[in-house]
């Protein structure tokens, strides 16, 4: 049952990521992509990866694309269509994305994976000890070096987005 | 771990993913969309960490965390390249890459 679910999610993925590469419109594309990141939450909830699925959710689905759906109302005509690229490039990207994902296919099922038998559960209180412990498997220096990443792209932000300060003359 | 489900299905999936990432990259002539293209290539990546993780190291949460540390990275890009949209359409009124060449040289 949880097989055929999960080749249920997997078809989602692909097709839902397929469309949103190749519509002509920007929000179709922008909801395609959200519909890709819903299936892939959706994997992480079969794999018990219950605060990662959530965090998929809420950053992913709710923080990216409101953030990609609102600089395309800024930007676009909802009824723009994308001007494509030349047919002879969409071909040539197609042939090596084609062969790169045969070659990766290829080595990945050469590869005897030994899985492991104990099935193994991470909760919330896991990670979060592992995100604030200074011991040996600790991740309290990139946790930091996050925050303060967030901190910069923040300030970036706001210079960026703000622009040239408009001079007192301007009639605009 | 999903029961009848093995580690090299879910490599397949995310595999897939990376490269219609890649083809889209390639093809769009736009930056909104070239930015979808490189959400999908770095959730194919969170993938891949996740079921390394679950299935080959259960004993860690490398991969988990990990994970989460993408994902906040992925957040941040996205928030400076919708600022740099918005700021690039400001000044040249288009945000296709041809009309992008204010840095060339």
């Amino acid at each position: 049952m949880e097989r055929y679910l999960f080749y249920f999610f997997a078809l989602l993925i692909i097709a839902s990521a397929l469309a949103a590469v190749t519509s002509r419109k920007m929000l179709r594309s922008v909801i395609y992509l959200l519909f890709t990141l819903i299936s892939i939450a959706a994997v992480y909830f079969m794999m018990d990866y219950n605060f990662l699925g959530a965090v998929q959710l809420t950053v992913y689905a709710g923080g990216i694309v409101v953030l990609i759906i609102f600089s395309v109302f800024l930007i676009h005509h909802i009824e723009l269509e994308l001007s494509m690229a030349k047919a002879s490039r969409k071909i040539w990207a197609a042939l090596f994305s084609a062969l790169g994902a045969a070659g990766v296919l290829a080595v990945l099922y050469q590869q005897p994976f030994t899985e492991a038998t104990t099935p193994a559960t991470v909760s919330t209180a896991q990670i979060g000890d592992a995100l604030l412990s200074t011991g040996t498997n600790g991740f309290i220096l990139p946790f930091e070096v996050i925050s303060v990443l967030l901190l910069a792209t923040m300030i970036g932000g706001i210079i960026v987005a703000k622009g040239r300060p408009t001079s007192k003359t301007d009639a605009s | 771990m999903i029961p009848g489900v093995h580690l090299t299905d879910i490599l397949t999936v995310s595999t897939i993913l990376f490269f219609i990432g890649v083809y889209g990259f390639l093809t769009r002539r736009n930056v909104i969309s070239m930015l979808i293209s490189i959400e999908l290539i770095l959730n194919a990546a969170v993938v891949n960490f996740a079921a390394i993780n679950l299935y080959l190291y259960p004993e860690w949460m490398q991969g988990t965390v990990l994970s989460l540390f993408i994902i906040a990275v992925a957040a941040a890009e996205t928030a400076l390249v919708i600022a740099i949209v918005v700021n690039l359409y400001r000044l040249l009124n288009s945000v296709e890459v041809e009309d992008l060449e204010t840095m060339k040289h």
